[in-house]
């Protein structure tokens, strides 16, 4: 079985994926990743989850490019270039 | 308390690290291998804490000794490079391991020190111990390091052992004498310092 290991650095921190074990059961996979994701002191807690528990999902349609959902859907650069040029021209301000 | 004790307590951490650090790379399981030598090097941390109590120089004491200045247990000093027997040890070291640190818990705050991390391999050692308890190849190995086993405590501490590995009380092998595996871990032990020249400086 494989679990997959995520890990808290400091309490109220979020838990962030750290990597994953293969044992055979819970108690192999505890023992294992204490030891593989937190002898060096580098997590207070670990989450183990085994992987058939996650569901995962990807992939989102984006047929009708409706970009200004996004904020990286209006191109700011030349308009900010065009700002800082003026605010730095003589007499501006 | 009692010097003896505590450089026999010592000892038997410092040579059973060693010895378990021989799995280091070769153990059946990858992850097993990681718990197995961090486990090994805990014991290593312990003997030297424990070495710092009796000594000015840890080092000195831990490796500038003659080999019959030693105090370990023969169960620490055997080679076994058989899983079934590398793991019976580790589970009957700790079983007796920890009757003897709990006993001195109150006269030594480092025994509790040490008990805390300890029950982390003791959580490891029942692991396997559940695992394989029933496999013909694990219970003769525990049958056959038993009477070292035993010798691992003075004798007032032998029937709780007995009680909970579930095997009887018998001839032990005795702390004092030494197996014939000792001189040659000895003698890798203690190589580069006897070899390096006097007065260097670690």
């Amino acid at each position: 079985m494989i679990y997959e290991i995520f890990r808290q650095e400091r309490r109220g921190q979020p838990f962030e994926h750290a990597g994953s074990v293969v044992a055979p059961d819970i108690e192999f996979a505890e023992a294992w990743s204490r030891e593989q994701y937190g002898r060096r002191g580098e997590s207070v807690a670990l989450w183990l989850v085994p992987r058939d528990a996650i569901h995962a999902v990807e992939g989102w349609a984006d047929e009708f490019d409706l970009k200004y959902r996004r904020v990286d859907g209006y191109s700011i650069k030349a308009r900010l270039k065009e700002a800082r040029e003026r605010a730095s021209a003589p007499g501006a301000g | 308390m009692n010097e003896q004790v505590l450089l026999g307590l010592a000892d038997d951490e410092l040579v059973i690290g060693w010895r378990e650090s021989e799995w280091t790379g070769i153990a059946p399981l990858l992850e097993e291998d990681v718990a197995f030598s961090s486990i090994a090097q805990n014991e290593i941390g312990h003997a030297r804490a424990v070495y710092e109590l009796l000594a000015e120089d840890a080092d000195a004491l831990a490796f500038d000794r003659s080999l019959d200045e030693y105090r370990c247990a023969p169960l620490v000093e055997l080679r076994l490079l058989d899983w079934a027997h590398a793991i019976a040890r580790r589970w009957l070291y700790e079983t007796a391991d920890e009757i003897r640190i709990t006993s001195l818990m109150d006269a030594l705050p480092l025994a509790a020190k040490i008990n805390r991390e300890e029950a982390y391999h003791r959580m490891h050692a029942e692991m396997w111990h559940e695992r394989l308890r029933h496999e013909p190849r694990f219970v003769a190995a525990v049958e056959e390091l038993w009477p070292y086993a035993l010798g691992v405590l003075p004798t007032d501490q032998r029937d709780a052992l007995s009680a909970r590995v579930g095997l009887p009380v018998v001839d032990a092998i005795e702390r004092g004498t030494h197996t014939d595996e000792l001189p040659e871990l000895w003698e890798e032990m203690t190589m580069v310092r006897r070899s390096a020249p006097a007065g260097t400086q670690w």
